[in-house]
């Protein structure tokens, strides 16, 4: 193989990556607060390409304000899941509420292939293709735009958790639920915003990557879904840094497959890779090892 | 005039009936303490008050608001906070950040900054470590944090969880020095704590809790001087 189309891969592997890693964000964020897998989050997802769609289509929207409003419209949807789907089941057993996180995910793709129909949609193209030549490897303009979106929201994320007091509230909600309380913050509210916050990031994914394949359909979110899910896993449940590189490897690692000549099998790394980090480190790289607390 | 009244409260945990009538009173100005043993049902009068336990009956009124329908968060806000048992400090969050949310209702910055250096100056110690995870501090510096987090909220009315737990006997006596302190500078307290000899040396009034129910009641000199208490309580 030459070196060439493995560094080409590599690209295309982050570029994809950085999606990964923001649909990562959102099940890692949910997880450490309410100890929830949001498996309908890819979903989600998926309904930011359409909101997208729609924004740029029928509302005549340039790239940025779709983007902006399509964030705010999942963002909304995010909460709106949590307050009917998830929060009455918020003191029962967690099976229940995974259960019920499958069924709302269904429940999304169902509804959204009656009101957008089943098959595919040509995605606009918000901005004309470009393609940047470095050497015998190429960049396009769009494989920029989604690694640089994605890590400014990264960058955005971060200072919001780590500097702001409702990511301040955040970090204690999911530390200690009841101290929390006795410190007046309402963890009702702060978990809207943590859902808030992980569907605007995954509704920006969908975008992005609805234009980088130049198609979006109902199911588009499941893959996605799942392998952010096992990009959060493979960094570590609950750690944010985690998410991010988990979604960068799995990338790569997906892309590698690619240019190792099995481009059928890329779905299948995701599969493989998650059934390694439980096999070998369940916590995965950034996570403690949790003991139960008796 | 009482600033906590607390009437005839029970509490069940699925069947066990953990609080059997409780009545009690905290007039303002005061530290009263409630004493007993192991599962007489304190930390849950404490934890019933702050709401983070619901009561099945009675009453809790705290500076003339009936706290029948007042979620957990919003009762820090009327004055009334809880320093929980155990410390539960937010582990991986700096001291300062600790501090911070203890804060995180007030909207007077400058009053907050006034109360922040009050507590560096109650404990020093948490000045030097204010950068440091509250997860790596010893168990009375963990103590201290979880003081001072409930002070900056500004209370009237302190609620302490068993501040002595597990600490050194000399560590001990800081923290007591330090509520005498608090109180003397205008904070009402209520104390539970496990080591009754101390509790009474630093409170005005006494409740001595027998499983779930308050047995006796009056001033801490008087109490410390029943045969009964000091059979039972003080092992003497």
């Amino acid at each position: 193989m030459e070196w060439y189309i493995l560094l080409q891969q590599m690209i295309n592997g982050l570029a994809l990556g950085s999606i990964y890693s923001l649909i990562a964000l959102g099940y890692t964020m949910v997880y450490g607060i309410i100890k929830l897998i949001n498996f309908a989050h890819g979903d989600i997802y998926m309904l930011g390409a359409y909101f997208g769609f729609y924004a740029l289509t029928k509302g005549g929207l340039s790239l940025g304000p779709a983007l902006l409003l399509s964030m705010g419209l999942a963002a909304l949807v995010g909460v709106v899941l949590e307050r009917i789907a998830y929060r009455p089941l918020r003191s029962s057993p967690r099976i229940t509420a995974l259960i019920t996180a499958i069924g709302a995910s269904l429940f999304i793709q169902s509804v959204s292939q009656i009101g957008f129909g089943a098959s595919f949609k040509p995605f606009p193209q918000a901005i004309p293709f470009q393609r940047i030549a470095i050497g015998s490897v190429f960049i396009t303009n769009r494989q920029l735009i989604m690694f640089g979106v994605s890590i400014f929201l990264m960058v955005t994320l971060h200072l919001i958790v780590q500097y702001t007091r409702i990511g301040k509230a955040m970090r204690a909600v999911s530390m200690d639920k009841e101290a929390a309380m006795l410190m007046g913050i309402n963890v009702d509210r702060v978990i809207s915003v943590t859902f808030a916050l992980g569907s605007a990031l995954a509704a920006a994914g969908g975008i992005l990557v609805g234009m980088y394949y130049n198609r979006i359909d109902p199911y588009m979110g499941v893959m996605p879904g799942i392998k952010g899910f096992t990009a959060a896993v493979l960094g570590g449940i609950g750690v944010i840094p985690g998410a991010v590189i988990g979604g960068f490897m799995m990338g790569i690692a997906e892309n590698l497959v690619v240019a190792l000549g099995s481009s059928t099998f890329r779905d299948a790394v995701a599969f493989a890779i998650l059934i390694l980090v439980l096999l070998l480190k369940p916590a995965g790289l950034l996570g403690k090892r949790q003991r139960e607390k008796v | 005039m009482a600033i906590l009244e607390v009437e005839d409260l029970h509490v069940y945990y699925g069947m066990i009936h953990a609080l059997k009538g409780v009545s009690f009173h905290v007039e303002e100005g005061e530290i009263v303490t409630l004493i007993g043993a192991n599962g007489a049902g304190k930390s849950t009068t404490l934890r019933t008050i702050s709401g983070l336990v619901a009561k099945s009956s009675g009453k809790v009124v705290f500076d003339g608001h009936d706290l029948e329908k007042v979620p957990a968060h919003k009762i820090v806000g009327l004055g009334l906070t809880q320093v929980p048992e155990g410390r539960r400090l937010f582990p991986g969050l700096s001291v300062e950040d600790n501090l911070f949310l203890g804060s995180y209702l007030r909207r007077d910055k400058q009053g907050v900054q006034r109360d922040l250096e009050r507590v560096y100056d109650l404990f020093p110690r948490l000045l030097e470590r204010r950068k440091q995870q509250a997860g790596s501090l010893s168990g009375g510096e963990q103590q201290m944090v979880a003081m001072g987090r409930g002070l900056v909220s500004r209370p009237q009315l302190l609620l302490l969880d068993e501040p002595s737990m597990g600490l050194a006997p000399l560590l001990v006596r800081e923290i007591f020095s330090v509520i005498e302190e608090i109180n003397r500078q205008g904070t009402t307290i209520l104390l539970v704590e496990q080591n009754a000899s101390l509790a009474l040396d630093i409170a005005h009034r006494a409740y001595v809790f027998e499983t779930g129910s308050v047995a006796f009641e009056g001033e801490t000199r008087m109490l410390a001087e029943d045969p009964r208490i000091r059979q039972a309580y003080l092992g003497v």
